[in-house]
C-alpha cells in the first residue's frame, strides 16, 4: 500500500490574513459558542477560532447526557445559592464560587436557548411517560436526586450542531481548523491589555492575525502532562486529542494569572492504558447511576444511604436519606461529605469481608424498564462518545441490556487503577483566576468553561461562556481596537514555522514521552523543592536542546508539534505552582515530603501564579474572595436579570 | 517567511485500526473527514473514494464521523481489541450451586 501522500491542501505558509472584530473567542466548544452568541446578541461583531470543526468539536462535541445544577428549572426544589454553596463546602472552599453560582443561576436559561436553537431538552414524544424521573407537565427528565430535580437528562448529541447553526444565523465568523497560538498584548505591568491573538491554519499553514477589543479564552484545560502513549495518542486522556491546554500555555506566556495549578489527582482515566472506553464498562456512576450491580455469582450488591441503611428498592437510590434535604452527584463529586452524600453501593472492603466475588457487573436486566431504558439508550447514547462507540458498537457485538450484564474491572468502580505518579488534571483542577466579570488580570481578556479554575461540566461551560461573552461585549463600548504589534507577528511566525525547516530531527512524540516521564519522576504523588527544581531544570534543558531539533513535514504535524511545546510550557507552569505551595493540602491532593504541615491556616488560600519577564510571580487570594455569591451576582447583573425575566418569565 | 518545500504526509501506522470503510457504500463526500475534530483523515486523492486514515493513533473514538455519514455502513468505528469490555448472560444466584 502506498503510504506517502502529496499534501491535499494548499501550501499557505508565509501568507497572512488579518481579521478584525469587536469580540474574539478562542475555542469553539460549548463555552466558546455561547460566548460568541452572547456577544453577537449584543450587536458586536464576533470572530470565533476553533482548532477542530465547531459543529462537533470539544469535549461535548459528540454529546453529553447530564445537565448539572439547573437550579432554576421549573421543577427544582433547591435554590441556586443552596447548590453553589454546597459545592463550595464540598470542595473545602477550593471551589469556583463565582462560576458555580452563574451555572446554578443561569444554566437553565442556556438550556432553553439550546431548545430554541433546535436542541432537544425534553421528552416530547412521551417515551418515558409515567417514569418517576419525568415531569408530566414539562416533559423534563431528571437524574440523581429525583426529589429535588436539579440535574436534567438531556439529548446532548443534538447540541453542538444546533449551536453551530445559531452561530451562522447570527453572522459570527467561524474560523475552523485554526489553532490559536499566541495572545497579543500591549502595555506592561498592571496596565497590560489583550489586543487579540495570532494563530495558524492547521491544514494550510497560513498565519492568522486577530485584532479585537475584547477576547474570550475557551480552550479547555491541559492534558498529556503525565499520561502519554505515543501509539494511541487520542486515547491518553479523557478530553479530545487536540485539547491539551494551549489556552493555558499562551496565557502563561502573556502574563495571565492562574490558580490551583499545583492540584493534580491520581489518574482516573486513560483508555490508552488501564481504562476502557468511557461509559463502556459496568459501573454505577455518572451515566450509569444507579445501575444494579452484582458480583460474579449474580448476587446483588446492596446500595446504602449515607447512614449505612440498606436500600430495598431501586427508587430509593434516587432519594435523599431521612433528614437530608438533597444530595450531590456529578462529574466532580466523588465521595461527597456526609451532608451531601447520596446513595452508593456498599464499600468495596466491606463487600470483600462479606464474601462477594470479583468480577462485578452492571446488570440492567434487573432494573425497572424505564430505568433500564434511561441508562441504556438515553444516557448511553446521548452521553459524549457513546452513541456510536458504545450504544451502536456493543449492540453490534450482541449486547442486550435485558439479557446481559456488563463487566466492571479492577477492584473499585472506576474500572482502572493507576499508580500515584500517573496523574491528571481532573476533578475541578486549576486554571485561570478571574473576577466577577470572568475577566482575567489582563484588560480586555476574559475566560470561560474548562479554562477557568475548578471548572467541571457542560452547564458550567455554557453558563460561564455566555456570561463571559456578554461581559466582554459590554466592555467593548468605547474601547479602541489596537493593531497587533508587527514585531510580535514576525516573532510568532518564526516560532511557529521553525519545525518545518528542520531536517532529520526529532518527532513530537519523543518530546511528549520525555515530558510525561519527567513529570512522573519529578512531580508525582510526593513533592519536595529539590525534586521540583530538578524537574524544572530538566524541562528547561528540553527547551534549550531538544525543541530546536523538532521537525515535521506538513501543517497537521506542525499542529501536533506545537501542542507538545504547549505541554512543555504547562508542565513548567505546574512545577512552578508546586514550588509556591510549601505545605501539603488534602483538598488539592498535594503532598510534600519536606513539610509536616497539612492545610495550616496560613496556607488555606488560592495561591496565584503568573509569569513576568520570564520569572514566576506568586500571589494569593483568600478562599471566598468572591464574597456572598448571591449579593455580588445581583449587584452586577441587574440588566441580565430583567432581560432574562422578560424572555423566560420571572422565577 | 515561506516554507519552500513540497508538503507531503506519510500514513503513520498505529497498533489499532479505529476506522474502516466499506468502499462499495462510501460515496467519497468527505463529510467524515471534515467533521473530525482531530483531523485524522485526508481526502482520497482519487475522487469518490473513502478518505485516507492518515493518523489512526490520534483518533479520539468519539464517533462523530460515523454520526455525520449519509451512507449507513460506509464507515465503522472499532475499539482496540484490549478495550472491548466483556459482557456475559445475566446470572441469578439460584443458577449457581456455590451460592
Ligand atoms: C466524554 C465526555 C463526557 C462528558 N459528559 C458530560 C456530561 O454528561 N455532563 C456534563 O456536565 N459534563 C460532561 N463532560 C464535561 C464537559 O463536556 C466539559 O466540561 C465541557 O464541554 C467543557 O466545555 P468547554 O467549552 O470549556 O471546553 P471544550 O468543549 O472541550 O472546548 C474547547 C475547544 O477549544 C478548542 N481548542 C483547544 N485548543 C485550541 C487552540 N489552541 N485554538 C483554537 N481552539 C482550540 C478545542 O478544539 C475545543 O473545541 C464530559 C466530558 C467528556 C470528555
Ligand atoms: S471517531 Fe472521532 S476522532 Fe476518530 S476519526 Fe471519527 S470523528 Fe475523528
Ligand atoms: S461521510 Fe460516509 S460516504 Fe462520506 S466519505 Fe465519509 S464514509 Fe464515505
Amino acid at each position: 500500500m502506498n503510504n506517502v501522500y502529496a499534501w491535499p491542501y494548499a501550501n499557505e505558509f508565509g501568507q497572512r490574513e488579518t481579521v478584525r472584530s469587536d469580540v474574539l473567542v478562542l475555542g469553539g466548544g460549548l463555552a466558546g459558542c455561547f460566548a460568541a452568541i452572547a456577544a453577537a446578541r449584543k450587536g458586536r461583531s464576533v470572530a470565533l477560532v476553533e482548532k477542530g470543526a465547531t459543529e462537533r468539536s470539544g469535549s461535548a462535541g459528540s454529546g453529553f447526557d447530564h445537565w448539572e445544577s439547573a437550579c432554576s428549572n421549573p421543577c427544582s426544589r433547591v435554590t441556586p445559592k443552596e447548590i453553589a454553596e454546597a459545592y463550595i463546602e464540598e470542595q473545602d472552599e477550593y471551589s469556583n464560587g463565582i462560576a458555580h453560582y452563574i451555572e446554578c443561576r443561569e444554566g437553565y436559561d442556556r438550556l432553553l436557548d439550546l431548545e430554541d436553537f433546535g436542541g432537544k431538552i425534553r421528552d416530547t414524544e412521551g417515551l418515558f411517560r409515567g417514569a418517576e424521573f419525568r415531569d408530566e407537565k414539562t416533559g423534563l427528565l431528571f437524574a440523581y436526586d429525583y426529589t429535588n430535580r436539579f440535574t436534567l437528562r438531556v439529548w446532548g448529541t443534538t447540541f453542538k450542531p444546533a449551536l453551530y447553526r445559531e452561530l451562522k444565523r447570527l453572522g459570527v465568523r467561524v474560523f475552523d481548523r485554526v489553532e490559536a497560538t499566541c495572545l497579543a498584548t500591549a502595555g506592561s505591568g498592571g496596565e497590560k491589555r489583550c489586543t487579540g491573538a495570532i494563530g495558524m491554519n492547521t491544514r494550510t499553514g497560513k498565519l492568522m492575525v486577530f485584532e479585537a477589543a475584547a477576547t474570550v479564552l475557551a480552550m479547555s484545560r491541559p492534558a498529556r502532562i503525565w499520561l502519554f502513549n505515543p501509539d494511541l495518542v487520542g486515547l491518553c486522556e479523557f478530553r479530545p486529542t487536540q485539547s491539551i491546554g494551549s489556552g493555558h500555555a499562551m496565557g502563561w506566556r502573556a502574563g495571565v494569572e492562574f490558580t490551583m495549578m499545583e492540584k493534580s489527582v491520581r489518574g482516573e482515566f486513560s483508555a490508552a492504558g488501564r481504562s476502557f472506553p468511557p461509559y463502556g464498562t459496568g459501573n454505577n456512576h455518572n451515566t450509569w447511576y444507579a445501575a444494579t450491580m452484582v458480583d460474579a455469582r449474580g448476587v446483588e450488591i446492596p446500595y446504602v444511604d449515607r447512614d449505612g441503611r440498606e436500600l430495598k428498592t431501586v427508587s430509593e437510590r434516587y432519594r435523599p436519606a431521612p433528614g437530608q434535604k438533597f444530595f450531590l452527584k456529578g462529574g466532580v463529586i466523588d465521595e461527597a461529605k456526609y451532608p451531601y452524600r447520596g446513595p452508593e453501593t456498599l464499600d468495596y472492603d466491606e463487600l470483600m469481608r462479606r464474601g462477594y466475588k470479583l468480577p462485578f457487573y452492571a446488570d440492567l436486566s434487573r432494573m425497572p424498564e424505564m430505568e433500564r431504558r434511561a441508562i441504556w439508550g438515553l444516557m448511553v447514547g446521548e452521553e459524549g462518545k457513546t452513541r456510536i462507540p458504545i450504544l451502536e458498537n456493543y449492540t453490534r457485538r450482541g449486547f442486550d441490556p435485558e439479557k446481559h450484564m456488563l463487566q466492571s474491572y479492577g477492584t473499585g468502580w472506576q474500572s482502572a487503577s493507576f499508580l500515584g505518579q500517573e496523574r491528571q488534571l481532573f476533578g475541578a483542577p486549576g486554571g485561570i483566576m478571574h473576577d466577577w466579570d470572568l475577566k482575567t488580570n489582563l484588560d480586555g481578556l476574559y475566560a470561560a468553561g474548562d479554562q477557568l479554575f475548578a471548572s467541571d461540566c457542560c452547564g458550567f461551560a455554557c453558563a460561564t461562556g455566555y456570561y463571559a461573552g456578554r461581559k466582554a461585549a459590554d466592555s467593548v463600548g468605547g474601547a479602541e481596537r489596537e493593531k497587533v504589534d508587527p514585531a510580535l507577528i514576525d516573532r510568532e511566525e518564526a516560532r511557529l514555522y521553525a519545525p518545518m525547516l528542520v531536517r532529520d530531527g526529532m518527532n513530537w512524540r519523543e518530546l511528549n514521552m520525555a515530558i510525561s516521564k519527567a513529570m512522573q519522576n519529578y512531580c508525582g504523588e510526593f513533592k519536595c523543592d529539590e525534586l521540583l527544581n530538578e524537574g524544572l531544570d530538566l524541562l528547561n534543558s528540553y527547551e534549550r536542546d531538544s525543541v530546536p531539533l523538532l521537525c515535521c513535514d506538513n501543517p497537521h504535524e506542525l499542529m501536533r508539534t506545537h501542542e507538545v511545546l504547549d505541554i512543555l510550557e504547562v508542565a513548567r507552569l505546574i512545577l512552578n505552582a508546586c514550588l509556591l505551595r510549601k505545605t501539603s493540602s488534602a483538598p488539592l491532593n498535594f503532598r510534600r515530603t519536606d513539610s509536616d504541615l497539612t492545610d495550616p491556616p496560613q496556607d488555606r488560600a488560592f495561591l496565584t501564579i503568573r509569569q513576568e519577564n520570564g520569572k514566576a510571580v506568586g500571589g494569593r487570594k483568600p478562599l471566598r474572595y468572591f464574597g456572598d455569591i448571591e449579593t455580588e451576582y445581583i449587584k452586577r447583573n441587574e440588566a441580565y436579570i430583567a432581560e432574562r425575566d422578560a424572555r423566560y418569565g420571572s422565577r | 517567511m515561506t516554507v519552500d518545500k513540497e508538503l507531503w504526509a506519510v500514513r503513520t501506522p498505529a497498533s489499532a485500526r479505529p476506522i474502516t470503510f466499506d468502499s462499495d457504500r462510501c460515496i467519497g463526500c468527505n463529510r467524515c473527514a471534515n467533521i473530525c475534530q482531530v483531523d485524522v483523515f485526508i481526502p482520497n486523492p482519487e475522487k469518490g473514494k473513502p478518505p485516507v486514515l492518515m493518523w489512526p493513533g490520534e483518533c479520539y473514538y468519539c464517533g462523530s464521523c460515523v454520526m455525520v455519514c449519509p451512507r449507513q455502513g460506509a464507515i465503522t468505528l472499532n475499539h482496540p481489541l484490549m478495550n472491548r469490555a466483556k459482557f456475559v448472560p445475566s446470572r441469578r444466584p439460584e443458577d449457581d450451586p456455590v451460592c
